[in-house]
């Protein structure tokens, strides 16, 4: 079994948490010699990560390319606009896996908390959505 | 934005330097700013997620709690203190309204003509996010819907009536009557002339006017210039640095409160007026158990709708509300007075014409309960919905030129209004002096569409489009301003966690069943207006910024 293209969701916001899961993802890229591709969700307002959309997009590639130095099977970055992301995200990550062709999803997801019997993680509801393997690192 | 660039002196005239980050769609002048959106939130994901602004958020909550309490405990107290406040402001200081008013008419039409016009939000290369009817309907929907609703047949009624009734002097030399200028005693047809464009005036080009420089504002320095979206933003060309301080805090504490009240008092009366209807159509009892059912069912389309977001919540509801709207007036044209209704239209509109100038002269006015009682209110009353309604326009309005924006913010709903007075009140009046029924007249505000209704075929269907219009009006005034709320009270953050919009949601009606049982609605609603004069200075503050702001954008 192998892995050729790994999928990153990232929150540039809170870029300081997500050491685990970035350190996770780029094992397994060094391992299976796959490519890392990091996506990233904005809203058309300014927010914490940047102010416009084309900012937020340039941010995520410097990201990325900080992120994947030395990776043999190579990096990129896509950013998605939505008009209100802290609901559509999910949806917009999940049709991020095809649209890039990932084979595998690794995100970190965050402390289960107690409103997550109603309203799953993201990691979590990726995982029980999406088709291909998904990676949620706690 | 620019860490490395530590340029403690961020005026907008220091833009014109080499903006070294890439810019966002084609050239706009982003305002650099040490405050970093979010930086003075609180975040957590444990137990319970969230991020709000630390200040905003807490204070508003809780005086939220605190004014509710204390409006119910010392409800005989508080209630003629409310009002009476209310009447002072309207009345003493309705010329400083009515200028005011003017002057965000006049500078709204100034920018579609200028060159200004051609600034495009979010950038010069910017799409627009929305459909010109998604869009238009979003607008109309949060903007006056629900008025629409209520005023639609009422109004015009009203004006008609007074002006017929003539001007009318007490003892002490003041006029008694409720006449718009000098009425038109006995005067049939112009009578109907002055009280549709006495009508039209308060829902025409002056509320839009107000809705339309919040929006721009808001707009224009968060898409063009990168500063968050929530109130305070519009300040900066005149604050600085301090708008992320107190000044701030206070604008934007100030926004809340008179959205979640303005909302929830409407809600609260709204409730009321729907059972009205609701009993008047299908007998259904209107006690307080019927009413806070109301406000729960209300709220939970709302929730359902805040939870499911922007598109798949907000929009489409908006987009439904519309076609309802449509085809209420569609019906009553088709089947009321069609022919007077077409040639309506095109006297109200000239009506309203002739009569602008005098109707908002500000000055000099001999039709003081008019003027200060009609006129004052209204325009105090949009100024106190304007921070939410402009902050929901601003915030689906990206990628549209300032010339398109105003002519959709101000001159289409104008028109439409002009159309709706015109079919439903014109039809209404129309029978009184036509057809000699008085139900209408006779009726009690809440009920004179539905009267209005019975006299036109299929009674039964277009009286039950009717109520669900008013309650899915309430439901997109509800979802917005909760959407609204949510984003200033996290400083200006849109990608806040979802319980958050639950929680202003569910706030909002919890506020509105309270006042209703402990009483205290029209109390709280006189002060929700009353805050209509500190925005109005808040407002001619932001025309100075959205000229500031507009002429250092490249055209």
């Amino acid at each position: 079994m192998t892995y050729s293209h790994i999928m990153v969701p990232v929150d540039l916001e809170h870029a300081d948490r997500l050491g685990k899961a970035i350190e996770t993802a780029k094992s397994l890229a060094t391992q299976f010699g796959a490519k890392l591709t990091f996506v990233a969700v904005t809203s058309e307002l300014p927010g914490g990560a940047a102010h416009t959309p084309a900012e937020f997009d340039k941010k995520l590639a410097a990201f990325a390319q900080s992120q994947g130095e030395g990776l043999s099977g190579g990096v990129a970055s896509k950013s998605y606009v939505a008009h209100d992301p802290a609901v559509q995200i999910d949806g917009i990550l999940h049709d991020a896996i095809e649209e890039i062709g990932a084979d595998l999803v690794v995100m970190a997801s965050h402390v289960p908390n107690v409103l997550n019997a109603v309203w799953p993680s993201h990691g979590g509801k990726m995982a029980s959505h999406a088709d291909v393997s998904v990676f949620v690192v706690r | 934005m620019n860490q490395d660039n530590n340029n403690p002196d961020s005026e907008l005239e220091d833009q014109t330097e080499v903006e070294p980050i890439p810019e966002p769609e084609g050239d706009t002048q982003i305002i650099e700013t040490e405050y970093e959106i979010g930086q003075d939130n609180v975040a957590s994901s444990w137990k319970l997620e969230f991020d709000i602004h630390q200040v905003v958020f807490t204070v508003s909550a809780l005086g939220i709690v605190a004014f509710t309490f204390l409006t119910m405990a010392y409800q005989s107290a508080l209630e003629p203190m409310f009002l009476a406040l209310r009447d002072w402001l309207t009345g003493n200081l309705d010329w400083f309204f009515l200028l005011s008013g003017n002057i965000f008419v006049l500078l709204c039409l100034f920018l579609i003509v200028s060159p200004l016009g051609k600034v495009r939000l979010g950038g010069p290369d910017a799409a627009p996010s929305y459909s010109y009817i998604g869009w238009f309907s979003m607008l109309f929907a949060a903007g006056m819907g629900i008025g629409l609703m209520f005023y639609g047949v009422s109004e015009p009624m009203s004006h008609f009536g007074t002006s017929m009734g003539g001007i009318s002097v007490g003892e002490d030399g003041v006029r008694t009557d409720w006449a718009p200028l000098g009425g038109a005693e006995g005067d049939v047809a112009e009578s109907m002339r002055l009280g549709m464009a006495a009508t039209i005036f308060h829902w025409g080009l002056h509320p839009w006017a107000i809705y339309a420089v919040v929006a721009l504002a808001l707009a224009l320095f968060s898409y063009n210039k990168g500063l968050p979206l929530t109130l305070r933003s519009c300040f900066y060309p005149i604050f600085g640095e301090r708008v992320w301080g107190w000044p701030g805090n206070v604008i934007d504490i100030l926004a809340i409160f008179s959205t979640i009240f303005g909302l929830a008092t409407s809600l609260g009366i709204g409730a009321q007026q729907s059972a009205a209807g609701l009993n008047f159509l299908f007998g259904l009892p209107t006690s307080n158990t019927a009413l806070i059912t109301l406000i729960i069912v209300i709220t939970i389309i709302a929730l359902v709708s805040v939870v499911a977001g922007l598109d798949a919540g907000v929009k489409r509801l908006s987009e439904i509300n519309m076609a309802l709207a449509a085809i209420l007036l569609v019906f009553v044209v088709a089947f009321g007075p069609t022919m007077e209704i077409a040639k309506g239209f095109f006297s109200n509109l000239l009506a309203y014409g002739e009569y602008l100038p005098a109707l908002s002269m500000p000055f000099g006015r001999e039709d003081a309960n008019f003027a200060s009682g009609w006129t004052a209110f209204y325009w105090a009353w949009w100024i106190s919905w304007s921070p939410f309604v402009g902050m929901f326009i601003a915030r689906v309005s990206r990628g549209r030129t300032v010339r398109e924006f105003l002519i959709a913010v101000l001159i289409v709903p104008t028109i439409l209004s002009v159309l709706w007075m015109t079919a439903l009140g014109g039809t209404a009046i129309g029978q009184v002096v036509n057809d000699g029924f008085t139900g209408v007249q006779d009726a009690a505000l809440e009920l004179k569409m539905f009267e209005m209704l019975t006299q036109l075929p299929l009674t039964g269907l277009t009286s039950l489009v009717g109520i669900v219009l008013v309650v899915v009006f309430f439901v997109t005034s509800s979802d917005s301003g909760s959407l609204v709320i949510d984003t200033i009270a996290a400083g200006g953050k849109v990608n806040a966690p979802t319980p958050q919009r639950v929680f202003w949601a569910s706030f909002e009606g919890l506020v509105a069943i309270a006042l209703l049982l402990g009483g205290g609605l029209a109390a709280l609603q006189a002060m929700a207006v009353s805050t209509g004069l500190p925005f109005t200075i808040v407002l001619l503050g932001a025309c100075y910024a959205i000229v500031r702001g507009l002429m250092s954008e490249p055209r």
